[in-house]
């Protein structure tokens, strides 16, 4: 370790001191991202506010062989951002210029710090928005948007980050700076692109983004619709999706979920109801209303017990506001949760739903769902309680029985919070051993030093996948912290 | 998150500080309102980092000194509090931790002597007028002073208004509704006393009679936000039995929000300790007047002649601290031609922060520019605040920028909108 300190004052030659953080006092903040069981030291974080200064890093790291991790604004759900323990943190906070915004052609660049919500607010003037919108929009930032290909409430309609990301320029892990896709909504060749987003920060750091813009949806019915089981809002989902509807967005909560949203939040959820649906229509005035004569049906025949409409744009943010909020909300119920993030066919919504609560009631522990119905995108919230001797162990092991039945049911280990730490474990449960050694053999090609974000994602190598019992090899090293 | 605190260790308040760790989900949205955070863009410089480094400290793992720039830097405004899903009590934790930070850092001889100045004058009008007289006289030396003596002289108004003695009663106009009694703000009295005067009279005006005892001093709120538990207690017992010897009362009103949110504070100061019954009754009649006045029921002002555009400026200490933000409002929206204005980021501080302009002028200066930039984008012609600390610092920095637009609190405006149709 005395030997890398020493090493980091050489990053002085490109940080002056006030930007280059290496004290315990400035270092223990950034041990976290938006899941506190992982902890882990860097060795240093600099506070980048050029593009330059990003590319000198990632030179200066392939030439030393250190390991670094861009960080955006660290909300991660699934350790991502958990810096590479002894390596570089390279915070990009301040890296966050709009470059430049196109209204004709619907397209904005921006830099990887400018944060979510800010693109839009940029947009507004235009009666344009970015479409994208993770729960935690109003602070997670675009970098870590394409690292994860976030996803959000609305993607159920226009799709993930990928989808509205039209050109990158990064700098690759050993330096070089590149130039994929560029502002056209067409190009030739690879979609090298789409094969940048998702890579969680394996593939370097990304230096200014092209992103797509739409109009604003010139009218919205927000909808609320609060049944008395889980098993009938399952079935107006799977109802009105077999319509033929398209709605902007299509959200369950359940009982546990709802209560927590209520406390923090008083969205006006009815808090007696055992599951509630969320629903949005968006698009042209006369489309969306003939859209919502058919919704209210549906919704009628369903049995829905309570229907709330929102008359306004408050009405509309304040159902909005429980929903994004539900995560952070839980924490008014446990201290100590994990946040899962599994996908199933949604046909087989009701029937993984019920299987979670058998392994609820198995394993003693509380599970709160709220989730992203339309895309049988499930977000079960495992509430623990971390002094319980043991309990984070039970936790982690339900978090991972529910996993391996997403995966069963034919679905994915992740719908939108990505790999990272928490799920590495569970990749080869999805993926075969030549399609995993594929994997590897493209990060190397890119990243032959092993360098940008290691340890997340990809098993093996350099930093072995955590176990479900007992203490993490990095842990056992004093390296890696979970509490 | 997860601690390993040993609450027992600090005290009385050491359950508050680990409740409010545990429920820290670390999840970021309290970074975007956190007016550091803002202006410095690193971690250790927001609240979820800031919790991180308390729980650092009290577990052991970092010294006091080294978390002390990140902590020292936090304006207390609590808007975190207001946007936190998870119900984090920030309040809870910083200060009973300021309070045993300051007991257990190292000497800052400067800072120690700064802090002794402003709670040995600021609290006692007489004192604080002569100092203001003397900084008003000396003013064309201030070039030649360090930057922490040149900013408290920059805030300063150009004369120092008259002293003005209050009644102890201040009569109901009409048939008497209610009775109260009023907390005049020690700075506020000498800096603004039209502010208090204004107060007396919208209060007679909707029939409430006002007390206002002799002898109440300082609520105690600047001691306790420097972390001096000690000094705050004897402002704090001193007021306790002052209001409680002032008869029968409605309500205590305050019109300075830093006051209204530091009487509120006594059960946190006294909790476990023999005042805390005393301390909770009292919290139970304290009320910001405008939340008072609403809940009352305001008399209709005749207002004016021609449309007014006022923007109503969020002072943290009402709206995060005392989470009063639509009373105010719906006072000035019932004035006749009144068009009320809402400035972006109305949750974030505009720097003033009790002392905290005196302390940290660099980021109180950028804080203050970007309200007073946000409050002269809504193309309004006046501000209305409820704080005296900010009604300083934002009329200073609208200055600054070359704006012409005044400042009032929103008594003020109420007074001069009854005052018109008389």
């Amino acid at each position: 370790m005395k030997d890398r300190a020493a090493l980091i004052k050489d990053l002085g030659r490109i940080f002056p001191p006030d930007r280059l953080l290496d004290s315990s006092a400035q270092l223990a903040p950034y041990e976290s991202d938006g899941l506190t069981c992982f902890r882990s030291r860097p060795s240093a974080v600099v506070l980048a506010e050029t593009q330059e200064e990003v590319i000198q890093t990632v030179r200066w790291c392939y030439q030393h062989s250190v390991p670094f991790m861009a960080r955006g604004s660290g909300t991660s759900l699934s350790g991502g951002s958990v810096p590479v323990a002894d390596g570089v943190v390279i915070a990009l906070n301040r890296l966050s210029r709009i470059v430049q915004l196109d209204p004709v052609e619907r397209t904005v660049t921006v830099e990887p710090g400018v944060v979510n919500l800010k693109v839009s607010e940029v947009a507004a003037p235009y009666n344009l928005y970015y479409a994208p919108d993770p729960s935690s929009q109003q602070i997670c930032t675009i970098g870590g948007n394409l690292a994860f290909n976030s996803g959000g409430a609305h993607c159920l309609k226009y799709g993930m980050t990928s989808n509205h990301v039209l050109g990158i320029k990064a700098v690759l892990p050993d330096g070089e700076v590149v130039h994929f896709g560029g502002p056209s909504l067409e190009s030739a060749g690879p979609d090298l692109t789409g094969f940048y987003c998702g890579n969680e920060g394996l593939f370097g750091v990304a230096l200014e983004v092209v992103l797509r813009l739409l109009p604003k949806p010139e009218f919205f019915r927000t909808v609320m619709a609060a049944y008395d089981s889980m098993e009938a809002a399952g079935n107006a989902v799977t109802r009105i999706v077999s319509s033929g509807l398209l709605p902007g967005a299509l959200e369950i909560m359940d009982r546990l979920a709802i209560k927590a949203a209520e406390a923090a939040v008083q969205a006006g959820y009815p808090k007696d109801a055992a599951a509630i649906l969320i629903v949005e229509l968006d698009g042209e005035k006369d489309a969306v209303e003939s859209d919502y004569i058919r919704l209210s049906a549906l919704i009628n025949e369903t049995g829905a017990n309570t229907v709330i409409v929102a008359r306004d744009t408050v009405e509309r943010m304040k159902i909005w506001k429980g929903r994004k909020s539900a995560f952070s909300a839980v924490g008014r119920l446990s201290a100590d949760f994990i946040v899962q993030d599994g996908v199933v066919p949604r046909a087989r919504l009701g029937e993984a739903l019920a299987e979670i609560e058998r392994l609820s009631n198995i394993y003693n522990l509380r599970v709160a769902n709220v989730f992203h119905a339309g895309d049988g995108n499930l977000h079960p919230l495992i509430l623990y309680d971390g002094r319980e001797e043991g309990a984070l162990e039970r936790a982690e092991e339900l978090a991972g029985k529910i996993i391996k039945l997403c995966i069963s049911m034919g679905g994915s280990i992740t719908g939108e919070h990505g790999v990272g730490l928490e799920k590495k474990a569970y990749l080869p449960e999805m993926f075969s051993p030549v399609d995993i050694e594929t994997m590897e053999r493209v990060r190397a090609q890119i990243d032959p030093k092993f360098i940008s974000n290691t340890g997340k994602m990809l098993p093996g190598g350099e930093a072995p996948a955590l176990v479900i019992r007992g203490l993490h090899p990095l842990e056992k090293e004093g390296i890696l912290s979970r509490e | 998150m997860l601690h390993k605190i040993q609450a027992e260790k600090f005290g009385s308040r050491g359950e508050g500080m680990a409740h409010a760790v545990e429920a820290c989900v670390h999840c970021g949205f309290c970074l975007p309102t956190c007016p550091t955070y803002l202006t410095m863009g690193e971690e250790m410089d927001s609240p979820r980092g800031r919790i991180f480094l308390m729980k650092e400290v009290l577990e052991g793992n970092l010294s006091v000194d080294q978390a002390a720039p990140y902590v020292d830097r936090c304006l207390g405004c609590l808007a975190c509090e207001t946007s936190c899903p998870s119900g984090v009590r920030y309040g809870h934790l910083i200060s009973p931790y300021r309070a045993y930070a300051q007991k257990n850092r190292k000497n800052n001889l400067f800072q120690k002597t700064f802090r002794w100045l402003l709670m040995e004058s600021l609290p006692h009008p007489g004192r604080f007028r002569f100092l203001l007289q003397m900084a008003v006289f000396s003013r064309p030396l201030q070039g030649l002073l360090p930057r922490m003596l040149r900013s408290p002289l920059s805030l300063l108004p150009k004369t120092i208004p008259k002293e003005d003695d209050l009644p102890e009663i201040f009569p109901a106009k009409g048939d008497q509704r209610a009775r109260v009694a009023l907390l005049t703000g020690c700075a506020q009295q000498v800096l603004a006393p039209e502010i208090n005067r204004a107060t007396l009279r919208v209060l007679s005006e909707n029939g409430v009679e006002v007390v206002i005892p002799k002898s109440q001093g300082c609520c105690g709120a600047l001691a306790m936000h420097l972390g001096e538990v000690e000094r705050a207690k004897i402002s704090a017992r001193k007021n306790l039995e002052v209001f409680e010897n002032a008869g029968p009362l409605d309500a205590i009103v305050t019109n300075a929000a830093g006051c209204g949110s530091g009487l509120s504070e006594y059960r946190d100061l006294f909790h476990g300790e023999p005042e805390e019954e005393r301390a909770k009754n009292l919290f139970a009649l304290v009320q910001d007047v405008s939340l008072f006045l609403h809940n009352l029921g305001l008399k209709k002002p005749s207002g004016w002649p021609e449309p007014r555009k006022i923007a109503y400026h969020d002072a943290c200490h009402l709206s995060h601290a005392q989470g009063v933000r639509e009373a105010p409002r719906e006072l000035l929206r019932s004035i006749p031609n009144l068009i009320l204005m809402e400035p972006l980021e109305w949750e974030v501080c505009c720097g003033s922060a009790g002392t905290y302009n005196l302390e940290h002028p660099e980021t109180a200066d950028l804080l203050g520019q970007r309200k007073a930039k946000n409050l002269a984008d809504t193309g309004a012609d006046a501000v209305a605040t409820g704080n005296i600390g900010c009604l300083v610092q934002v009329r200073n920095q609208l200055e600054k920028t070359g704006s012409n637009i005044h400042v009032f609190h929103t008594m003020q405006i109420l007074e001069e909108a009854y005052r018109n149709g008389a």
